[in-house]
């Protein structure tokens, strides 16, 4: 029976030999990783422009003066990120089902997501961010907010949505039709085969390249800084341009790197999760 | 017969320039097993695919109970309620589990309470040997396992017809018997059944009348004993010469 256990046969030299390579392999590696940055370091901080390159972006003193107020105002990048990525994963996943149906009622719908679809794809983001953020304010319009963070935060959801879509639009059509047909030889409505049956295993699919897309989108909160809201990339450049010193763009960068790690980590987790999930035959 | 339960009638069907059925014409009685025979192409799969709906047909009439399914108001959604299907690929939602997969349909399309349509899987999975893998998902089964939970999922809507397509094409050999047992038992307990296959000796034990189809028609059809036993048209002893060796 399969409780026996079985232990795999392995030729005792063969082993040794094996273990042998193993430990020259890893000290091979240890030793010339650390030949390397040890060099390469040696080499940059001994040459002649290596202090002006420190003073200019690695500054400790501007790092601590930069650090309390970047921080602070990356805040602001995390709301609009929040708020944008709520509406770009329901209006992504509408356009991608509107492209996809069939229905011939939503032939001027189709029209539309097509067209939408190619002119967000193809416009410079920051392009519509300009538009819409100072555009529409501009236009003294009646019952409209005039708040730039407002419209900022909508040309992003209106160019990540193009995005969006077509991943969603890639995953339901990458679900075999014969799923399909089993869910309709089974008496389900479209719309039920839709619910139940195709879209649960088109995002589970698409999971990884959505993650992508709002890494994407945590970094373009920045673009935002343009329209005058002072989210991290605006806080760290008022003292940039006040003291004529770089390092507070290196702590705008280090933090948004920081945040996008935990949402990288999120996706492993959770792709590791659903693998143990389904190897494991529990729910 | 008015009363066959299914009644197919002149179907043509093709796909582009590729006519597939031509001018069909079969019917099965309630409680009678048919297996449709043939080479590949001769429109075994097609057949079974206009019957559940899958396929619309060019032309000629189907008709399952009293509904007309070729009709071009026919509520298909209803008609597939009582008209099971199981495919050669298995084709289970990977992504639910056993009794995730029984259960679906039985609960949106029949509006069943989450208890009872349990209630109907375990019972229909202890009755085929499967109720330790209710919980698995389908990767973690064998081909004859996933085959065989394929066949309770469309049990459990409790149809008057079931449709087999080449369900045991895609099996490994030593797995192709617990899935006929399966069938064998189906017929027996007076399912109604339609099905196509390659297993001639199931064929032959199971079947109360056998169709041989040759180019989108039904050439000859009678009881197993007659058409693999003593078959009238030159087509079907060709054929049964190069399946039986």
């Amino acid at each position: 029976m399969s409780s026996d256990v079985v232990v795999p046969y392995v030729d005792p030299e063969r082993r040794l030999r094996r273990q042998r390579r193993g430990r020259r392999n890893s000290l091979v590696a240890s030793a010339s990783t650390i030949l390397f940055f040890g060099v390469a370091t040696a080499v940059i901080t001994s040459t002649a422009g290596w202090p002006v390159v420190q003073e200019a972006f690695f500054s400790p003193e501007y790092f601590a003066l930069a650090w309390p107020s970047v921080l602070e105002a990356l805040l602001i990048n995390v709301k609009i990120f929040v708020a944008a990525e709520v509406f770009i994963l329901i209006l992504g996943m509408l356009l991608a089902l509107t492209r996809l149906s069939k229905a011939p009622a939503l032939m001027p719908l189709r029209i539309v997501g097509t067209v939408y679809t190619d002119v967000f794809r193809g416009t410079p983001t920051l392009l519509v961010v300009l538009l819409l953020g100072f555009g529409v304010p501009a236009l003294n319009l009646q019952g409209v907010p005039t708040d730039p963070l407002v419209w900022g935060t909508v040309a992003l959801v209106l160019s990540y949505t193009a995005y969006v879509a077509e991943v969603f639009r890639s995953g339901i059509a990458s679900i075999h039709p014969s799923q399909r047909a089993a869910a309709r030889s089974l008496g389900l409505t479209g719309l039920q085969t839709n619910r139940y049956v195709v879209l649960p295993q088109a995002v589970r699919r698409v999971i990884p390249p959505l993650l992508n897309d709002f890494v994407s989108l945590q970094k373009d909160t920045a673009l935002v800084s343009v329209l005058g809201p002072i989210e991290a990339l605006r806080a760290a450049q008022i003292i940039v341009y006040g003291k004529f010193n770089y390092t507070p763009y290196i702590v705008a960068a280090l933090l948004f790197i920081a945040l996008t790690i935990p949402l990288a980590r999120f996706t492993d987790w959770l792709t590791a999760r659903q693998e143990r999930e389904r190897s494991m035959g529990t729910r | 017969m008015a009363s066959d339960l299914l009644r197919v009638e002149g179907v043509h069907k093709a796909f582009g320039d590729n006519a597939v059925l031509r001018g069909m014409t079969l019917s099965v009685a309630r409680h009678e097993v048919v297996v449709l025979i043939g080479a590949s192409g001769s429109g075994k799969s097609t057949l079974l695919r206009c019957v559940n709906g899958l396929e619309a047909v060019d032309a000629g009439d189907i008709g399952v109970g009293d509904l007309d399914v070729t009709a071009d108001d026919a509520n298909l959604d209803q008609l597939r309620r009582s008209v099971g299907m199981v495919f050669q690929s298995f084709n289970l939602f990977p992504h639910m589990s056993v009794l995730g997969n029984i259960t679906l349909a039985p609960r949106k399309a029949l509006g069943l309470s989450t208890a009872e349509a349990e209630a109907r899987a375990r019972e229909l999975l202890a009755r085929f040997g499967l109720d330790a893998k209710a919980d698995e998902y389908p990767d973690r089964l064998s081909g004859g396992q996933q085959q065989r939970v394929a066949i309770v999922r469309a049990l459990a809507m409790q149809p008057e017809l079931m449709l087999f397509d080449e369900v045991t094409s895609a099996l490994d050999p030593e797995l192709v018997g617990e899935v006929l047992d399966v069938i064998r038992d189906l017929g027996q307990s007076g399912m109604t059944i339609l099905m196509a296959t390659h297993e001639m000796g199931f064929a032959r034990e199971v079947a109360h009348r056998i169709a041989f189809l040759d180019a989108g028609k039904v050439l000859e059809v009678g009881p197993p004993e007659q058409v693999l036993g003593d078959p009238q048209e030159p087509r079907t002893r060709e054929f049964l010469a190069r399946v039986l060796g």
